[in-house]
């Protein structure tokens, strides 16, 4: 049997459902889904349509003005945890996974995180608005969608950076925060190997000075406030930018063609769907194929697909929580109800989804994710999901998740388990499963 | 006490899980002496702690221009700072670490910093638990262990890292042990036994699996189902615990962030650093007598810049603040030589300037602390010969 079909669904994919099993065409299904119709409203549970960003901001000031009683939750955190659960009954259920593994991908790049209490409710949007659409675009449209977005903006301190010289500057005192300057050169673009330097970091926070966030009236969230606008050319790694709004798009359009940022972007793809140590050639290919498309995000997701070095058996990818548990749920064939057990479980295994310890996301290395105590809670999940579908058959799970990826070892263990649950937690327990 | 053995049953110890846990005669069968008493734990501060603020140099008359309403009243004014000696004061938020100071026990060392001088976070971060200017497979703490006295004597893990993840300082070829809190439920002895017969040949899953089911037979038995929540404080009293424990570990790592405070930093910092001191009292407290012979390292990445920015916050900087504390800690003072914050003495005109690298800090506590052999402190730090182990910190 071609394991081609499994590769697809594993690799590319977030694992096989009952009713979408491993396609008879990988690439082609796979290609189908970069061409796809914009991705379906999912709104939040207790949400008739989906939240805009006028919404999460509301909130955020509303329990500022009006806290909760002692011990209840903040409305914030409330909407984080709706919209966090709309997403993940959306991976759960979704067809065309390939397209939300690089929604998933480029969120991590472009990180926020909802343990930023004052990004929280903004996350959803973010995800939605900035990130979703933006996944087959040039880079230059998807870092700028998210450089701009509030939610960025109040998780790096972008919205309350003034520039000393401007006007509010002067009256107020106050001055740069070069946070989200900081980590665009590094994270999101050029990576230090660019060679940057303090003063490149300075000049650039002064050219992002002026963005910020209305919270109060509406049209609710980003605008440009030119008072607080650092006056002045700045001088970004020997370019020169006047001052002005137009600066900020400028220097984001250069920083996503720079050839640094193309060979950044190229590693991480590679690493997160071919190996943890790609090889240096199929980086090359990938920065190439940037270089060549003007950063296009679309012609890169093609050329993973016929990389053939990510169709080679074994599967070589470590699955961090939130993807074993979104694979177990759909090998099984829960259903979007289930989002919250999936929520819980990914959170036990130490991955609260949208909420990373640090700007620069998840990790993204087996490294990372594997370590003793960590590989006995996912037995232990696992083997709590196992139960819940215990009446699962666990010989067409095994077929449906592994096919002619389960090794004999794996095989012979779930069909002679005592119990179908105990079936069903060899099979999400097999060294096979742990991997993508 | 009986020692707690891990749920394997039968066929688990047949696969050679249990061979560490099994039998208090494989300690004679090698040979080796047993571990020592001494404690070590490292506290890792993520987010870059703001030296400055928590030792506050109030004795520097350049203190007040740099960091406008961000500088702390002055000890005995309301809310103000403990002092230190004359010179430096710490934090109010920090009165339980205060009493240690009183009690002898605790040194702050100011003006520090790791192998870097990166302003990333991540850089630094991984450096300064890697111990190198360089990038190394390994962390220091695990190298290290590789040299410690009897590390392979006891029936568990000579070293544990506290918490849902295992830090870079902890990674490397010396096994560790894992603690972190669980409510899921669990599958049985016999289950356990077959998934590791499922993993145990794979490279990845195999070995955490079995180091997994070793910590655990040890942790369940001293870790009382109430303190199994998150949070530093709980995960800093379980450290404790296990750490006190006479066949437990020597060497413990655990982590805390919430530090990267770019703006409205007084706030941040009051709520974060409260954490932190409850934390250190209560490892302290339930360590009992075993405190006497523990030493504790605060550490962090990098220091922050050394004026406010424009959102009462600050920015990423270099020299940073660290805490040695524990009954073995020659303490009650500050260690620092002191940079001043003057015209012409901040590191590149921002920061301030580092003058004690912790690597030194670091050769100490395992050299007199944790009586590694010279070579094998060197071996913990290569590369750094000219960084000496900077003596007199400990009692000895």
């Amino acid at each position: 049997m071609n394991p081609a079909g499994h590769i697809a669904a594993l690799r590319f994919g977030l694992g096989p459902r009952p009713e979408a099993p491993p396609p008879e065409d990988p690439r082609g299904w796979l290609l189908a889904q970069l061409e796809a119709p914009p991705d379906p409203a999912i709104p939040p549970p207790d949400w008739e349509t989906e939240p805009t960003v006028s919404d999460a901001l509301a909130i955020s000031v509303l329990d500022q003005r009006s806290p909760v009683p002692p011990g209840e939750r903040q409305r914030r955190g409330l909407l984080f945890t709706a919209e966090l659960r709309a997403y993940l009954g959306r991976l759960i259920a979704t067809p065309t996974p390939f397209r939300e593994r690089l929604v998933a991908f480029w969120t991590n790049h472009l990180a926020v995180s909802g343990r930023d209490g004052s990004t929280a409710a903004l996350v959803g949007d973010y995800v939605r608005r900035a990130i979703r659409p933006h996944v087959t675009a040039p880079f230059a449209t998807l870092l700028k969608a998210a450089i701009r977005h509030p939610a960025m903006l109040v998780y790096l301190n972008q919205d309350s950076s003034v520039g000393p010289d401007s006007a509010f500057g002067r009256r107020t005192g106050r001055g740069l925060n070069e946070n989200l300057a900081r980590e665009v050169l590094e994270l999101h673009t050029l990576t230090p190997a660019a060679g940057y330097s303090q003063a490149d970091v300075t000049a650039f926070a002064a050219l992002l000075t002026g963005l910020a966030v209305e919270r109060n009236a509406e049209p609710r969230g980003t605008e440009f406030r030119a008072g607080s606008h650092q006056p002045g050319e700045k001088t970004v790694l020997g370019r020169a930018f006047p001052p002005g709004e137009a600066s900020i798009d400028a220097a984001l359009d250069w920083l996503a063609s720079h050839p640094a940022t193309h060979r950044h972007l190229a590693r991480k793809l590679a690493r997160h769907f071919v190996a943890d140590d790609p090889p240096p050639a199929v980086v090359d290919r990938l920065a190439g194929v940037l270089r060549d498309t003007g950063g296009d995000l679309g012609a890169v997701s093609r050329a993973l697909v016929a990389l053939p070095e990510a169709w080679a058996p074994p599967l070589s990818k470590f699955r961090a929580p939130n993807e074993l548990v979104v694979a177990a749920l759909r090998a099984l064939g829960g259903d979007a109800g289930l989002s919250e057990f999936a929520l819980g479980s990914a959170t036990a295994l130490g991955q609260l989804i949208w909420s990373p310890a640090a700007p620069n996301g998840w990790p993204d290395e087996a490294a990372a994710w594997i370590h003793p105590e960590g590989m006995l809670l996912r037995l232990d999940r696992l083997h709590a999901l196992a139960g819940r579908f215990a009446r699962r058959d666990a010989r067409e799970a095994l077929d449906l998740a592994l096919g002619p990826l389960a090794s004999d070892r794996t095989r012979e263990a779930v069909l002679r388990a005592g119990s179908n649950r105990e079936a069903l937690t060899l099979l999400l327990g097999s060294p096979e499963f742990q991997r993508r | 006490m009986t020692r707690p053995l891990p749920a394997l049953g039968r066929r688990g110890l047949l696969l050679g899980l249990g061979a560490g846990a099994s039998l208090g005669g494989s300690r004679l069968a090698l040979g080796q002496g047993p571990l020592g008493e001494q404690r070590l734990v490292v506290v890792l501060l993520r987010g870059a702690l703001d030296g400055l603020a928590a030792v506050q140099p109030y004795g520097d008359p350049a203190l007040p221009g740099l960091r406008g309403r961000l500088a702390l009243p002055e000890p005995g004014q309301e809310e103000g700072l403990l002092d230190l000696g004359g010179f430096f004061g710490l934090h109010p938020r920090l009165a339980k670490l205060h009493a240690l100071f009183a009690a002898g026990e605790a040194i702050a060392l100011h003006a520090v910093c790791g192998p870097t001088r990166s302003r990333s976070h991540f850089v630094a971060q991984d450096m300064l638990e890697i111990g190198a200017e360089e990038r190394l497979g390994s962390g220091w703490l695990n190298r290290a262990l590789a040299g410690l006295p009897g590390h392979e004597a006891g029936p568990n893990r000579a070293a544990f890292a506290i918490g849902t993840d295992l830090p870079l300082i902890l990674r490397g070829g010396e096994p560790v042990g894992m603690y972190a809190p669980s409510r899921a439920e669990r599958p049985g002895a016999e289950l356990y036994a077959r998934l590791m017969e499922l993993n145990h040949t794979d490279p990845l899953t195999g070995p955490a699996l079995a180091e997994g089911l070793r910590a655990r037979g040890f942790t369940a038995g001293v870790v009382p189902p109430p303190e199994q929540r998150g949070g530093f404080v709980e995960l800093a009293a379980a450290a404790g615990r296990l750490l006190a424990a006479p066949d437990g570990p020597r060497v413990a790592a655990l982590e805390m962030s919430g530090w990267d405070t770019h703006a409205g930093q007084a706030n941040r910092l009051r709520g974060v650093l409260t954490g932190l001191d409850d934390g250190l009292d209560a490892l302290r407290e339930r360590l009992g007598p075993a405190w006497r012979q523990t030493a504790v390292l605060v550490m962090t990445e990098f220091g922050r810049t050394a004026r406010a920015n424009g959102n009462d916050g600050t920015d990423h900087g270099t020299g940073s603040a660290a805490f040695l504390l524990g009954g073995a800690v020659a303490g009650g003072r500050v260690v620092a030589d002191w940079p001043g914050l003057g015209e012409g003495r901040l590191y590149e005109n921002r920061d301030l300037a580092p003058t004690l690298d912790l690597r030194a800090v670091a050769k100490a506590l395992l050299r007199d602390h944790l009586g590694l052999s010279p070579a094998a402190v060197a071996a913990a730090f290569p590369g750094s010969g000219a960084i000496g182990a900077k003596g007199g910190l400990l009692r000895g």
